[in-house]
């Protein structure tokens, strides 16, 4: 045994220098690295140097939404028949590589639109419905919004209070929605309706509604710790008329139709939770090694050595666990427990790494001149957002049958 | 218009550290990222862009190991047709003229009206290749292009080469040439993924030097104008005087020189 002396040689050593993400899994094939390669320079030119200024706007141009639609950036999941790639791994590799943009905002933006709200056109949508949302949505010419979360009603979705009545073959829909990604900006919303207000979860039905639609209004954009990017809103419906066609799969099916989508949702979290956290550590990785006190670099002190190992140790544990996820998802295994664990830990995991990622930035983490600051108030959501992290442990306690 | 675009996978050192390696001929390459050399980039995007105005194909050309795939398939995502890798160990230590040779013996039996090269290799930088194919081939050239305009009947092309100052100067000639694009002649577009799963069904054909019918002698170290010995970091100059102190004093220092030198 050499002990500590053979330290160097194996700092030095090929075996040392750390495995490229793309490495560590089996999952991605070929055609998705080519794709990550593409969109990391498409990212890295065309977003990332823009970031300050959306983030300062507090908007995402509409350009670029119909830019990256023309380059195919938004279609990766959905079938071949509506301009899409039918692959869901690429979009994977999308939410995998937004956090390089430097602005969770803009990924938000994105994200809500191709993971969360076409999703459910694609899956429970008419073969009119799917023409007429996801053929112009996959080329980023019109933007679409979720709305479930009511002032009244989150996590508990079947407490929602917003409702629709037939007249004649019209649905009059009453109520309001908030914290709505996109809401301001939004062509059309996938609303969350009672349908039958003496019902619970099947009461709810999903009906979409139209931008421009009398009677639906952006009551407010909403002021935002982070993701300052992404427009928020509370949307307000007042006898707002839509066509029976409106609705969206099945009468009172609507929860469970929400449900199926959430693993997906759950999972680009986590996809992007890790990510982002990657990046931060890496971040502070080189600023240790740069920043010098009492005569060293910062690294070198133990304290902030072990912090970046733990940081490193937790990233790499939460990516496995994602992959473990999404290779469930990929089989069709439905992986509810795997993919809360994984929402759950990542997103925890990733305020986690900030704050310390801050902490080694010392007073110029606190600064919005560098990213960390912004870094900070992004991650926050993730505990938040797409189910709390107290609700991923409620479904987890669920698979064990407590 | 048939096209040829030759590319090459060079590593990216615009920000990172450069370190020479044990061999002392390369630099250390182990932690370094890979792409297309810029100016090819630009260079598949012109001949794609022709394609796509007057029709043709375009066939993509590497000289190097596996790790060029990558290069090629992206030019192939992007709208190129085929594509030939020229690879044998023979190759190790060839220079921009012995490269231009395996190149030319490829591009030899083909047909083609516009063969595209870059201007200047990001890593060797030896601004050779393009030129020396032109005259292996004997075929008309032009250097340093940001401006191609094909005339007519197809058997002309107006060209705009770059000089220094901003200025260009136009030339028309004869088809088939060599090009050797510089970067800035147009926008390089990114593969969608459509274009890289197309790609990904494209067989690359292999080709060594007997496939090529070259000699082993032709290329390398053996058949080439320049040989690399070795890489030496700059040594410091002694010409250099360091001025010590403390601000105030060390910019009276230099403006005492600049004056006693009249230079302000
Ligand atoms: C930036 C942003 C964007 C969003 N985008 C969208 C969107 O596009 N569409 C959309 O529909 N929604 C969106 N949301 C809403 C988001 O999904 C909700 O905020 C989230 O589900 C929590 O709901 P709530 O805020 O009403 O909190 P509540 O449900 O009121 O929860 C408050 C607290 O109580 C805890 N709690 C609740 N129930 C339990 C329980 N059973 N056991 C233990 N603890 C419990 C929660 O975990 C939380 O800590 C967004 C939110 C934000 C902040
Ligand atoms: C020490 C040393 C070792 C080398 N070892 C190897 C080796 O092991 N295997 C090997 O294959 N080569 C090897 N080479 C060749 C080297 O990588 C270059 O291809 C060669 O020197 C051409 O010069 P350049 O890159 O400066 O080209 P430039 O003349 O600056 O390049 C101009 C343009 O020529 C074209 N071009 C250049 N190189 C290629 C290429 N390889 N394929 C297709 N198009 C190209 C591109 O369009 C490029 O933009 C070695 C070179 C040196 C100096």
């Amino acid at each position: 045994m050499e002990g500590w002396t053979s330290l160097e040689a194996i700092r030095n050593s090929a075996e040392f220098t750390s495995l490229k993400e793309e490495e560590m899994s089996d999952l991605f094939q070929p055609v998705h690295e080519d794709f990550r390669k593409t969109l990391r320079e498409y990212i890295e030119k065309e977003l990332a140097p823009h970031a300050d200024e959306w983030e300062e706007a507090e908007e995402f141009p509409l350009e670029k939404f119909r830019e990256m639609g023309q380059l195919g950036f938004l279609g990766m999941q959905y079938p071949e028949e509506y301009g899409g790639d039918n692959d869901i791994l690429a979009e994977a590799v999308f939410h995998e590589e937004m956090p390089r943009c430097g602005s969770a905002g803009v990924a938000a933006t994105l994200g809500a639109h191709i993971g969360i709200a076409m999703p459910q056109i694609n899956k429970y949508g008419t073969k009119e419905q799917k023409e007429k949302y996801l053929i112009p949505g996959i080329k980023g010419e019109s933007i679409g919004a979720l709305g479930i979360t009511e002032p009244e009603a989150g996590s508990d979705v079947a407490g929602i209070k917003t409702y629709a009545i037939k007249d004649g073959s019209d649905w009059i829909i009453n109520g309001s929605k908030t914290f709505i990604t996109n809401g301001v900006r939004c062509d059309w919303v996938v609303l969350a309706v009672k349908t039958d207000r003496e019902k619970g979860y099947g009461g709810i039905s999903q009906i979409i509604v139209d931008k421009g639609t009398p009677g639906f209004e952006v009551s407010k954009k909403l002021k935002k710790l982070g993701w300052r990017a992404s427009d928020t809103a509370e949307l307000s419906f007042i006898d707002c008329r839509v066509p029976g066609d409106a609705l969206l799969g099945e009468l009172n099916k609507g929860f469970y139709q929400i449900m199926a989508n959430f693993a997906w949702e759950r999972l680009i979290m986590a996809l992007g939770a890790v990510a982002g956290a990657q990046i931060v550590m890496e971040a502070a990785l080189g600023y240790a090694k740069e920043r010098h006190a009492f005569g060293q670099p910062i690294a070198k002190f133990q304290v902030i050595a072990h912090t970046l190992a733990d940081m490193a140790t937790e990233i790499e544990a939460g990516r496995q666990l994602t992959y473990y996820a999404l290779k469930l998802y990929m089989e069709g295994k439905n992986p509810i427990k795997e993919v809360s664990m994984a929402k759950l830990y990542t997103c925890d995991m990733a305020c986690r790494v900030v704050d310390n990622a801050l902490q080694i930035f010392g007073g110029y983490g606190f600064m919005e001149e560098y990213p960390i600051a912004r870094a900070f108030r992004d991650t926050r959501l993730g505990p938040i957002g797409g189910g709390t992290r107290e609700i991923m442990r409620e479904i987890i306690v669920r698979t064990m049958g407590i | 218009m048939n096209m040829v675009v030759c590319v090459k996978r060079v590593p990216d050192t615009a920000e990172s550290e450069v370190h020479i390696d044990a061999s002392g001929k390369d630099i250390d390459k182990s932690k370094l990222s890979f792409g297309i050399n810029e100016a090819d980039n630009y260079a598949v995007e012109e001949a794609i862009q022709i394609k796509e105005r007057l029709g043709g194909t375009v066939n993509v050309i590497s000289v190097g190991g596996k790790d060029s795939d990558e290069q090629i398939r992206m030019a192939l995502a992007k709208g190129g047709d085929e594509a030939i890798r020229i690879e044998d160990p023979a190759m190790a230590g060839s220079d921009g003229f012995a490269i231009a040779k395996a190149l030319a013996a490829a591009i030899k039996g083909m047909e083609f009206d516009i063969v595209f090269t870059g201007a200047l290799a990001d890593d060797d930088g030896s601004a050779v290749v393009g030129v020396a194919l032109a005259e292996l081939l004997g075929v008309n050239h032009a250097a340093y292009v940001k401006k191609v305009e094909i005339l007519e009947d197809g058997k002309k092309i107006k060209v705009g080469r770059e000089l220094e100052g901003g200025l260009m100067e136009f030339l028309e000639m004869e088809l088939p040439a060599v090009l050797t694009i510089q970067t800035g002649i147009n926008e390089p577009r990114y593969a969608s993924f459509k274009g890289i799963k197309q790609a990904a069904k494209k067989e690359i054909a292999i080709k060594s030097l007997s496939d090529l019918g070259l000699d082993a002698s032709e290329v390398g170290e053996a058949g080439s104008w320049a040989v690399l010995e070795k890489f030496t970091p700059p040594v410091v100059g002694e010409m250099a005087e360091i001025l010590t102190g403390e601000p105030e004093e060390t910019a009276a220092k230099l403006a005492a020189i600049l004056k006693e030198k009249g230079l302000v």
